[in-house]
């Protein structure tokens, strides 16, 4: 099929229905309302079900219903919508109910503004919410690739009973790209009839809850959550490598848009002979940590530098995921500013130049 | 010789024991809803949400399938499970707490979208499980573990009405008030709640009822004293009766301006509101 050119969120939205998920509740909120406008106009058309929540609590606790009819169902939101759909995001994860989540995230703390950030990294991959759990979360850096995300993001959720993030950020959001929805489809939904309440006719009632009032039961369940998250990160692992002239001397981390800029950046300094690279975790969580370190173990691998569009957060798996072994430098923006190709050369730049010391520790006199 | 079964327990209800306090309505409205699924032939089709509070075991009570929701956002996970699969039944079993404190945007929301479930909201003027603190719905006067001088209306204000707000609301609905305290009111209740879940059934609108209940624990007083209370405290500021029905969509409008009685069964109320 022919390419279209769509804009980020409303080519998220198609993507659910082309993956048989017509249930979705939202809460309007900028950098994210047209996922919900073009799903209020579309899923009619297809049979689906649109609810405009009273508000993100209301939307993310819909899911949760809605969720426990076994069938597909998402919601969408920005980064302060989540932080209300957090309670749902413990309560859906420990309920073990398949779902999907879309952030198209925005600069905060607070409500921050409307333009693109990557200022949630920490929430999407260690604190959605209270208690021991984790989210799958993925994260495009382009629209066609966030089309695709949303295809796998049902199958993953599926398949784990987990919901998945679809960590996006306003420019994904908000930009027109070329979209192809053939080239990924997604699985046949899966048999949740052993599970879901669909009404307790010729079988035993089917119970859908988080209390765990004995302790002993409380741990069993946690344990239980804590092997399955075991196989998502031993499985589920994804990154791409980019760039390089054959034995990188350093390597740039960066997701989602910032993984974008760099991308520019490479293809000019390689060009120019510079030999560096680019690792992206394509899962955040599970970070693709494997590859990372095997990577960072290459004797012509000399330092990494992690380029995100916020104050430093994935830096800290980079680091926790390497072991540290090689120098490890940040470069971001924040407030709703996306990195320049030509700040990320410069960086890059100063970083090789001065080798044994990254640039933000050299004395003033050396700049 | 034969032995013909009388009474028994509903085919809707489990053989588990309760945990309910002695003289606590739970029980009794717990049965009043598992009779009605029983008598309108939906156990097999319907899902319950428990909230939290006394209750958010209902779901060890009632033989069906079960949810249990968050603080206060059971209308949301009814609303998301009904919205996704309309051929189910769908109730909410939910507390002064639940569902008049945490989860009011969640109720109101709900109704006014005319969501196709039905509400059973317990009404104890009381946190029962946290041990006796003021809820909304706790009387001026009332003394709770955070109201110990008596609820200060000039501070924490009057007691919300939920049958009264939500009857506000234009979009047609069935709001009722009944009570467990007396074996007369149990029947009417009962008429009640099997008439919410029947506009549910033929999707006519949102049902709630809301069911005046004990709490002997936290109100400090015995099984007796508290029906007596109800009778005596409750009911003159929470009249009971029918608010709103489908079929007189602005009657409660009308209520508002004066223009109906609304106090039937001889609950005058004395409160002008």
């Amino acid at each position: 099929m022919a390419k279209q050119l769509m804009k980020g969120n409303e080519a998220i939205g198609e993507a659910a229905i082309r993956a048989g998920a017509t249930r979705y509740f939202a809460y309007p909120i900028t950098p994210q309302t047209e996922v919900a406008e073009y799903l209020a106009r579309r899923l009619p058309e297809v049979g689906g079900v649109f609810v405009q929540a009273e508000s993100e609590l209301g939307a993310s606790n819909m899911i949760f219903g809605a969720a426990s009819s076994g069938k597909r169902v998402f919601t969408s939101s920005s980064s302060p919508g989540i932080s209300l759909m957090s309670e749902a995001l413990s309560y859906i994860t420990c309920a073990e109910l398949p779902c999907v989540f879309i952030n198209v995230c925005r600069a905060g703390p607070g409500l921050g503004g409307i333009l693109p950030s990557q200022g949630d990294y920490f929430q999407a991959t260690h604190a959605s919410g209270h208690g021991d759990f984790h989210l799958i979360v993925l994260a495009p850096s382009t629209v066609q690739e966030a089309v695709e995300h949303m295809m796998t993001a049902f199958d993953l959720a599926d398949r784990y009973r987990n919901p998945v993030m679809i960590f996006a950020d306003g420019l994904i959001g908000q930009m027109m790209e070329p979209v192809d929805f053939e080239a990924v489809k997604s699985g046949e939904a899966v048999d949740h009839s052993s599970w879901a309440t669909t009404g307790a006719k010729g079988r035993k009632p089917h119970i859908i809850k988080t209390l765990y009032l004995n302790p002993n039961d409380n741990e069993a369940h946690n344990v239980h959550l804590a092997e399955k998250y075991a196989g998502i990160r031993a499985n589920e692992q994804r990154s791409e490598l980019y760039g390089g002239l054959g034995s990188p001397e350093l390597i740039l981390t960066a997701f989602g848009t910032a993984a974008r800029v760099c991308k520019t950046a490479i293809d000019v300094l390689n060009e120019q002979g510079v030999d560096i690279a680019l690792f992206r975790p394509i899962t955040i969580y599970p970070f693709p940590a494997d590859a990372l370190d095997k990577l960072s173990r290459k004797q012509h691998v000399k330092r990494l530098l992690s380029v995100e569009m916020n104050n430093g957060q994935m830096v800290e798996d980079v680091k926790l995921f390497t072991g540290n072994r090689k120098p490890i430098d940040f470069f971001g923006r924040q407030g709703g500013i996306v990195p320049s190709p030509e700040e990320v050369i410069e960086r890059v730049r100063a970083l090789l130049d001065g080798k044994k010391k990254p640039a933000k520790e050299r004395p003033a006199e050396a700049k | 010789m034969a032995v013909n079964t009388v009474f028994c327990k509903p085919e809707a209800m489990t053989d588990a024991h309760t945990h309910y306090c002695p003289g606590c309505t739970h029980g009794v409205t717990h049965r009043l809803v598992a009779e009605t699924l029983d008598e309108l032939g939906i156990r097999e089709r319907a899902v319950g949400v428990a909230p939290v509070g006394c209750s958010v075991l209902a779901y060890n009570y009632f033989n069906c399938d079960f949810l249990e929701a968050a603080h206060g956002r059971a209308p949301a996970f009814a609303t998301g499970l009904k919205r996704s699969s309309p051929e189910l039944t769908v109730f909410t079993y939910q507390g002064d707490g639940d569902l008049a404190s945490i989860g009011t945007n969640e109720i109101l929301h709900a109704a006014n979208r005319g969501e196709k479930f039905t509400v059973i909201f317990i009404n104890n003027a009381i946190y029962g499980m946290t041990g006796g603190q003021m809820a909304p719905t706790t009387l001026a006067g009332q003394v709770t573990t955070t109201s110990p001088s008596g609820r200060d209306v000039e501070s924490a204000g009057w007691p919300i009405r939920i049958r009264e707000l939500l009857a506000t609301l234009r979009t047609p609905a069935y709001i009722a008030r009944g009570s467990a305290h007396s074996p007369q009111w149990t029947i009417r209740t009962k008429q009640f709640v099997r008439k919410a879940f029947q506009y549910q059934e033929s999707g006519t609108c949102f049902s709630l009822v809301e069911v005046l209940s004990t709490c002997p624990t936290n109100w400090g007083m015995s099984p007796t004293e508290s029906m007596r209370w109800v009778e005596e405290n409750m009911i003159p500021y929470y009249p009971l009766g029918e608010l709103k029905t489908p079929d007189e969509e602005d009657a409660s409008f009308a209520r508002l301006t004066g223009g109906l009685e609304a106090t039937p069964n001889g609950y005058a109320e004395k409160t002008r509101w």
